[in-house]
């Protein structure tokens, strides 16, 4: 199964980012395979509709699954309308530790969308 | 003669002046442009003649033309549009209505709808008329109002309006003063007061407008709005006090030019300035 997380920095030992649409990168993760590959987001960096840009190259990725300490309404519409399932999980914690939890089922379903912080990329 | 009211915050006072320099003239018009809480209406109770509904342009895909080229989600720069499992996704509230993705549509899958949001109200009460902008609850950006509320009130050039501004510094606040003749800051006589004073300063200055301020509240003893326009060489056009009677007058929805000869005389006077001001700006940019 392929999942995403957003994550501070391109590594392994890197935290869970804050964010879900201005994260600076995403974890792209195979827990089959182990294969793990680190993508920009290049939707940090927009004047608004940062959740939904990051959500469609989630999608593009065909991520399966999203760890995630926070989402937006507006991307939780994209990821769900693709089908992709969103976990919740412990904000800063590692990365390891977070694909850990998941593959043992620790982690639940993210059930509190937030409105979202539109503005913030200063529309 | 276009006039703005203006402040940094809400609560200052631009109502107050602005309904009341309205009531000094002997015909004015009044233009709320402060569509998120327009409130002048409760003070000139005007009849309202006429209601218009005001929609912007968003887009509609027709998913039999729609081929998956991205082209309108890459060119989107709020992300407005997402392309999901094959389909066309428009997010409506995050969408800045620029009209690009009809544009760039290769296909033409992609057309305008109209969306409403909000409505311009139209009256009239003694000698004074009234136009409001209302912003539908939840609606980003109160700009298209505002557009509309100005672009079709053309002044001839002697009667004066006032347009009453929303709070703040922003673009809706720009769309509100770009073509006043002059512009009234009303500051409050406190350490915040000259923080929002100072934003608004500054966006005048930004668009090269003629100002002046009105201290508003004043107390006896020090004013930091009033030091800070002397520091700044800015000019102080009057001084209203922090008075029980005209609070109480206020606050039943009255309007103190016709309720007092104290404030008659404060609004017509600072009418009178203005207008002065106004000319002497157009003598010396004429010459």
């Amino acid at each position: 199964m392929r999942i995403a997380i957003p994550v501070d920095k391109q590594n392994l030992e890197a935290s869970v980012n804050q964010t879900f649409g201005r994260t600076p990168y995403f974890l792209i993760y195979d827990t089959e395979t182990k294969e793990n590959v680190f993508i920009d987001n290049s939707a940090a960096a927009s004047q608004g509709g940062a959740g939904i840009k990051a959500a469609q190259s989630i999608v593009d990725n065909k991520a399966e699954a999203v760890l995630t300490p926070l989402c937006g309404e507006n991307a939780a519409e994209v990821l769900n309308a693709a089908g992709i399932k969103i976990y919740k999980t412990v904000r800063d914690a590692s990365v390891m530790d977070t694909i850990n939890a998941f593959m043992e089922g620790k982690l639940a379903i993210l059930e509190d969308i937030h409105p979202g912080f539109h503005g913030q990329g200063g529309k | 003669m276009r006039i703005a009211v203006l402040s940094g915050k809400g609560g200052t006072g631009k109502t107050l002046v602005a309904v009341n320099l309205a009531a000094a003239a002997k015909d004015s018009t009044y233009i709320d442009c402060d569509v998120e809480e327009p409130n002048g209406h409760l003070f000139l109770k005007p009849e309202v003649v006429q209601e218009e509904e005001i929609t912007v342009k968003i887009p509609a895909v027709n998913e039999q033309l729609c081929m998956g080229c991205r082209t309108c989600t890459y060119f989107c720069r709020f992300n407005a549009l997402a392309y999901i499992n094959d389909k066309l996704k428009i997010f409506a509230d995050v969408c800045h209505c620029c009209g690009g993705c009809v544009l760039l549509c290769p296909v033409e899958a992609l057309s305008d709808i109209d969306k409403v949001i909000g409505k311009i109200q139209k009256g009239a009460k003694d000698n004074i008329n009234v136009n409001t902008g209302i912003l539908d609850f939840g609606v980003e950006s109160g700009v298209p109002i505002i557009k509309k509320l100005l672009s079709e009130y053309v002044s001839d050039g002697k009667n004066l309006t006032l347009i009453d501004c929303p709070p703040g510094s922003a673009c809706i606040v720009m769309e509100s003063i770009k073509d006043v003749d002059y512009c009234i800051l009303v500051a409050e006589p406190t350490v915040f007061g000259v923080h929002n004073l100072n934003m608004v300063y500054e966006l005048v200055k930004l668009f090269n407008k003629p100002h002046g301020v009105v201290l508003n509240k004043c107390l006896e003893g020090e004013n930091p709005a009033e030091q800070f326009c002397i520091k700044k060489g800015i000019k102080i056009l009057d001084r209203i006090p922090f008075d029980h009677e005209l609070g109480t007058i206020n606050s039943n929805a009255r309007i103190a030019v016709r309720e007092s000869e104290k404030y008659q005389k404060l609004f017509v006077d600072l009418l009178q300035k203005v207008t002065k001001e106004v000319h002497q700006h157009e003598a010396v940019t004429h010459s």
